[in-house]
Parts: structure tokens; C-alpha cells; sequence
């Protein structure tokens, strides 16, 4: 994992110093909130609906246990026990006061965390594939490439006040899980023709209010070349970029105004200048930094014990079919902790489950863990052998759900429970939807589904992307929920097809219900995922279940 | 005719706590919502929001927000503004905690 370097440490106590002064002068009166506002913005600090948010970056979503022991101190001592995980890599803390909040930042940077640029209109938080240095598909390990444009865009002089929120994901594997098409810029890591490792970058994708696929704007970049072409990308687009009207000021609309071939050229003609400048700097310090991520010293051990419990154990059985993935050594699985027990809050994670995952990944994850944008907690090195014990341990805190991929494995934003530009409720779907699946028996029967939820436009619960998505909005003074079909957050992302007139709160669940039954009638066979029936069929059946009203008038 | 102007009243965040905050007719910050001054009068309702915004060193992000009159004092109207006198709705925290209900 990476360790600060003295500057490091020296610029994140430093900025925490200059927030701590900003904070006793906005309480003595000397700042004005307008004053005060976009400094604390700079440093992850929100206003919600019911209190201030903290919003603290997990850099490439990785964490040593010691930071998770951390993240669960912050949340005994300065908030309500607990923490939530967001589709960005994140952890809110949703109940801070402003004037403990220096003290938080300091804890954070104790152990090399910070909330800089989780706000704002700068870039934020670099994302990765959570099964990054894991993955038996990588080509290589993301997370150096994002801990090198951490250094580079943080407090970088020039991208502090750009027209809009700047998002990088970075992935490392064919199989897209970092969701890279829906990033400002993705990067995807690729071999080149000589065998070489290279970027293919995508720019212009993004959900919110206009959702858009992210283009390729140039299919090879050597590493060499990485950070003077992300250079020209962004400063390309500070110019380019309209600050005239928000709602149309990511780079998304930059590059549909101006046409790809115009936007690229200008980039082109940018890089000659960047190249120069940069002149290989960005390729000595990846270096350095790749040499922080080796992979950990793999145990050969024999298996034995993993096969005899799953033999005798149906529910550990149930549990590693469907929460492991595939690990590159051989006897090793990459576990993922669901934070979507039925009738929880997806994301959420108290600080006694925080503590336990710690000592878990202290036991037998060789100390790593990671947290996905699926809002769930991974153990990336986990030996097969150990699973009956960690098993065993995790639902001592409730920690054991066996529902990763399935109908209550929901992303869902914070909402109006939580965040002041919500328009409706999120969290009280997700919780409704995976008890209600439960509760009826057809979770298991159902499979692998990607159901996400936004409760406003911005698109925080990706509901574009959702095989199934919903999204909340207010009509008329009352919480109204459109379902949009056919999204697909991979490395073929799309964009969900909108089925018809939104539901009203209390008709959410049974919208969904009929919609899950007609694909279990449609289906050819259990081996038929819901979105594949839906790209065999269209959408017809299945809106036919939503609407039966409508669909009974057309038959008629 | 004038279109008739919807009772208001002036709501804004605690500036340390984050917690909602309602004016009274006697020019406090009550966490409740029934004990705030429930404005029928539209130039009243915009003098009372400058008064609030002028106490920048207690609260942060005063507006005025639609409410009817009710038993127990003025009542929320949006459902947003009625979450805002509770708390979130998944667990029993902010003032729903506070009030052990």
C-alpha cells in the first residue's frame, strides 16, 4: 500500500491547520458562510438536510486495517457509530459538528487519510476497480496510476477552479467494474501492439441529468505520456468547459458541443506543450509508486478445509457461491463483505463491523481491504482455507450475507433521509425491495440483477446503469419513482431505457414484484439473467407488467 | 386578483450543531417546528428572513419555507420540510432521537 512521503504528511497537516483557523474564524464571526463555504467544500465538508457531512476520500477504494480502526474511532467519538460507503470510494460521516471537524481531519491524516477535493469543482477522488493487484483477469494493477493523478490533481494550481467536479476511474481489467464510461475521463489499461502496458482513454461520460457514454479519444497512451495528456485533457476543457450555465458545464457537454475530432484536436495540439513540460517526470514517479504496491507474499497451503465446510455447511455453501470472485494465485478468492443485510441501509457500516473487518483483514487478508462503488467492503486476499473461520467471524456482526449480485445487493444514495439536493427517499426502497424479496422466497430464484437507486437526477446511485434503475423525484409536492430498464454499468455500458410514468412511493416494491415475475415467466431458463432476457425481448413484456392497465387497453 | 401567499416560516441550519432551526415570534431558534412564528404576510415574511440571515455567527442557510396551521403550532407542508422535523427515516437519529420518540 502507499505511504506518504514527508510532503505527503507535511501538506495534508498543513492544509488541516488552515482549516481549523477557517473554522474558528467562521465561528467567531470573522467569515461570512459565503466566505466560509467553498473553503469547507475543499475539504469534504457539507451541510445536509439534518446536520454537516464529512465526506472523506478512500483513494483507488483501498484501505490498511489500520485506517479502517481509524474510520471506526472517528465514528464513536465524533459521530453516531457508524459510517457510509459511497458509489465514489468514499465514507460519509453524517452527523459532525463544525467545530470537531478539525479534530477529525487530524485523526484522518494520522493515518494518511484526508477529505481534500471530495468536493468542489476540482478533481475528486480517483477511483479503481476494488478487485485491483487481486483479479484474475488484470492486466495490471490500477491503483499506482491512481495514486500518481492523486498527487498530481491535488492542489494542482490550475484545476482548482474548474467549470464543474472533475471524476477519474481507472481500471485494469477488460471486465470493467470501475465503471470507467461514466467518468470525465476513464482509463482503461491495455497492451499496446510491442506487449507494452498503456492507457486507452475515454472522455465525456457521465450520468446525472444528461447521462452519456465516455468515447475514446485516443486508444494508446504510453505511461510515459499519461499525466501531460491528462494535463491537456483537463486544461483543454478549464478553457473549452461552460461556465455560463452549471447544468452544462461538465466535460461531457463540452465535448457533444464541440464535436469529438474538435475537442481531440485541441487536446493534440495541448499535449505538444504539456509533453514538453512534463518531460518524463510523471514515469519516475510512477515507478516509485508501483514499488509500494507489490503484492503481498501468497501462502501455498493446501485447500482441504474450505471444501469440507462447503460439503457440509449449505450456508457457507450459499455464501462463497455468491461472494467470491476469482483470485490470480492459485488457492486464493477475493471476498466481498456485503453492507446490504436485509433491511439495512446499503453502504452503511457500523464502527463494531469496521473494527471486526480490520481484524479479519489483519488475520487473513494480509491487511488489505477495499471498498467497491457497489457500496460493499472486500478482503482482496483471502487463502480459500481461511474462509470457514472468516465466515464464521463475519456474522458474529452481521457481516455474513450471502447476496452479492442479487436482488438486495442494491446501490442506493443517501436521499432525502440525508442530502440536501434529494428530491425523494432512497434508502427506505432499498430496504423495502431486499426484505420484500426475502420475505417471498424468490431472491435465489432471481439471480444476478443490478437493481441502483437515485433519489435526484445527479444520478448518485447510478440509476442510469442499473438493470433495473429507479430514480426518486418530487411531482407535485409528493415522492414519485421512475424505473428506467436496460442499463449496464461494464465495460458495455448503457444507458437504461425510461419504462413509463413514475410510481408513487407505496407502489414502488409491487412495480418492481411484477416486473421480477414476468421475467421469471419469460425467461428461457434459470441460466437467463434478467438483463439478458430483456436484451433478447425488448422491452415490451416487461412493461406490459409494470403498466397492466395500459397493456390490457392495447390487447383490447 | 393577488394570488394568495402561503403561510411561511423562516428555517435555517444551527451553524455548529447542523441541526434544523425554526424562528420564533420572539426572535429565538427553536429546534421545533410548532414553536415557530408562522408568517402570513409576504413583506413580514421577507423582513423576518433578513433578520435571520443577519445572525450569520448562529445559523447558516436561513429560507423561508411553506407551513399551515395546526393544532399544536404551524405544521410543514413539502415533505421535505416534515423529514426536516424529524431526522432521516432509517434509523432514530437527529431530532427524533433527541426527542426519544
Amino acid at each position: 500500500m502507499y505511504k506518504y512521503s514527508d510532503f505527503d504528511e507535511a501538506f495534508v497537516r498543513s492544509r488541516n491547520a488552515q482549516f481549523r483557523r477557517q473554522v474558528e474564524r467562521r465561528v467567531d464571526g470573522s467569515l461570512t458562510e459565503d466566505e466560509f463555504k467553498p473553503l469547507r467544500l475543499m475539504n469534504g465538508l457539507y451541510l445536509q438536510l439534518h446536520a454537516y457531512m464529512l465526506r472523506v476520500a478512500i483513494p483507488y477504494g483501498t484501505l490498511s486495517a489500520d485506517q479502517m480502526r481509524q474510520l471506526a474511532l472517528i465514528a464513536d467519538r465524533w459521530d453516531k457509530g457508524y459510517g457510509h460507503f459511497t458509489t465514489r470510494q468514499n465514507i460519509q460521516f453524517n452527523w459532525p459538528k463544525l467545530t470537531d471537524v478539525p479534530d477529525m481531519l487530524d485523526a484522518l491524516g494520522d493515518v494518511q487519510m484526508h477529505a481534500i477535493q471530495t468536493s468542489g469543482n476540482t478533481i475528486r477522488n480517483v477511483t479503481a476497480d476494488h478487485f485491483a493487484g487481486a483479479a484474475a483477469d488484470e492486466i495490471e494493477d490500477p491503483r499506482p496510476t491512481a495514486e500518481l493523478i492523486r498527487q498530481w490533481s491535488t492542489d494542482h494550481p490550475e484545476f482548482q477552479a474548474l467549470p464543474r467536479k472533475f471524476k477519474i476511474g481507472v481500471t485494469g481489467s477488460p471486465n470493467d467494474r470501475a465503471v470507467t464510461k461514466s467518468h470525465d475521463i476513464g482509463l482503461r489499461i491495455v497492451r499496446g501492439s510491442g506487449g507494452q502496458t498503456g492507457y486507452e482513454v475515454l472522455v465525456g461520460g457521465g450520468l446525472g441529468r444528461t447521462p452519456m457514454v465516455g468515447q475514446v479519444i485516443k486508444p494508446f497512451v504510453r505511461k510515459e505520456d499519461l499525466l501531460p495528456y491528462l494535463e491537456a485533457i483537463v486544461s483543454v476543457y478549464n478553457l473549452m468547459g461552460r461556465r455560463d450555465n452549471k447544468y452544462k458545464a461538465r466535460i461531457k457537454i463540452t465535448v457533444f458541443e464541440n464535436g469529438m475530432e474538435a475537442f481531440r484536436d485541441a487536446v493534440e495540439d495541448r499535449f505538444k506543450v504539456t509533453k514538453r513540460e512534463f518531460g518524463g517526470v510523471g514515469a519516475d514517479v510512477l515507478r516509485e509508486i508501483e514499488a509500494h504496491f507489490a503484492a503481498p507474499a501468497f501462502r501455498n497451503v493446501p485447500e482441504d478445509a474450505y471444501h469440507v465446510a462447503r460439503a457440509a455447511d449449505p450456508v457457507f455453501r450459499s455464501w462463497t457461491d455468491t461472494n467470491l470472485t476469482d483470485h490470480r494465485a492459485p488457492g486464493y478468492a477475493i471476498l466481498t463483505v456485503s453492507l446490504k443485510a436485509h433491511g439495512e441501509t446499503p453502504g452503511d457500516a457500523t464502527s463494531a463491523q469496521m473494527r471486526l473487518l480490520a481484524d479479519l483483514a489483519e488475520s487473513y487478508g494480509h491487511g488489505e481491504l477495499r471498498i467497491s462503488h457497489e457500496q460493499n467492503v472486500i478482503l482482496p486476499h483471502v487463502h480459500k482455507s481461511d474462509l470457514p473461520a472468516l465466515h464464521a467471524a463475519l456474522k458474529t456482526e452481521g457481516l455474513a450475507t450471502a447476496n452479492i449480485g442479487l436482488v438486495s445487493d442494491i446501490i442506493a444514495c443517501p436521499g432525502m433521509d440525508y442530502c440536501a439536493l434529494a428530491t425523494a427517499r432512497s434508502i427506505p426502497v432499498a430496504q423495502e425491495i431486499a426484505t420484500h424479496f426475502k420475505a417471498i422466497g424468490l431472491e435465489e430464484a432471481i439471480g444476478q440483477l443490478k437493481i441502483k437507486i437515485s433519489g435526484c437526477i445527479n444520478a448518485c446511485g447510478h440509476h442510469h446503469v442499473g438493470h433495473i434503475g429507479i430514480l426518486g423525484l418530487d411531482r407535485a409536492g409528493v415522492e414519485n419513482y421512475q424505473i428506467t430498464l436496460g442499463g449496464d454499468h461494464t465495460e458495455n455500458m448503457a444507458i437504461g431505457e425510461r419504462a413509463g410514468p413514475g410510481f408513487a412511493y407505496d407502489e414502488i416494491v409491487p412495480a418492481i414484484e411484477r416486473l421480477l415475475r414476468a421475467y421469471l415467466d419469460v425467461r428461457e431458463d434459470a441460466s437467463e439473467t434478467f438483463i439478458d432476457a430483456y436484451r433478447r425481448l425488448g422491452a415490451t413484456p416487461f412493461k406490459a407488467a409494470l403498466y397492466p392497465a395500459e397493456a390490457e387497453r392495447d390487447a383490447a | 386578483m393577488a394570488r394568495s401567499f402561503t403561510p411561511k416560516v423562516v428555517t435555517a441550519n444551527a451553524l455548529i450543531e447542523g441541526d434544523v432551526v425554526y424562528l420564533t415570534e420572539d426572535d429565538r431558534w427553536s429546534r421545533d417546528h410548532a414553536e415557530a412564528e408562522l408568517i402570513e404576510d409576504e413583506a413580514h415574511a421577507q423582513l423576518r428572513l433578513l433578520k435571520a440571515e443577519s445572525q450569520k455567527s448562529v445559523i447558516v442557510g436561513a429560507y423561508l419555507a411553506d407551513a399551515r396551521r395546526g393544532p399544536a403550532g404551524p405544521e410543514p407542508i413539502h415533505f421535505r420540510e416534515a423529514f426536516r422535523t424529524r431526522g432521516p427515516s432509517n434509523y432514530a437519529h437527529g431530532k427524533q432521537e433527541a426527542r426519544h420518540v
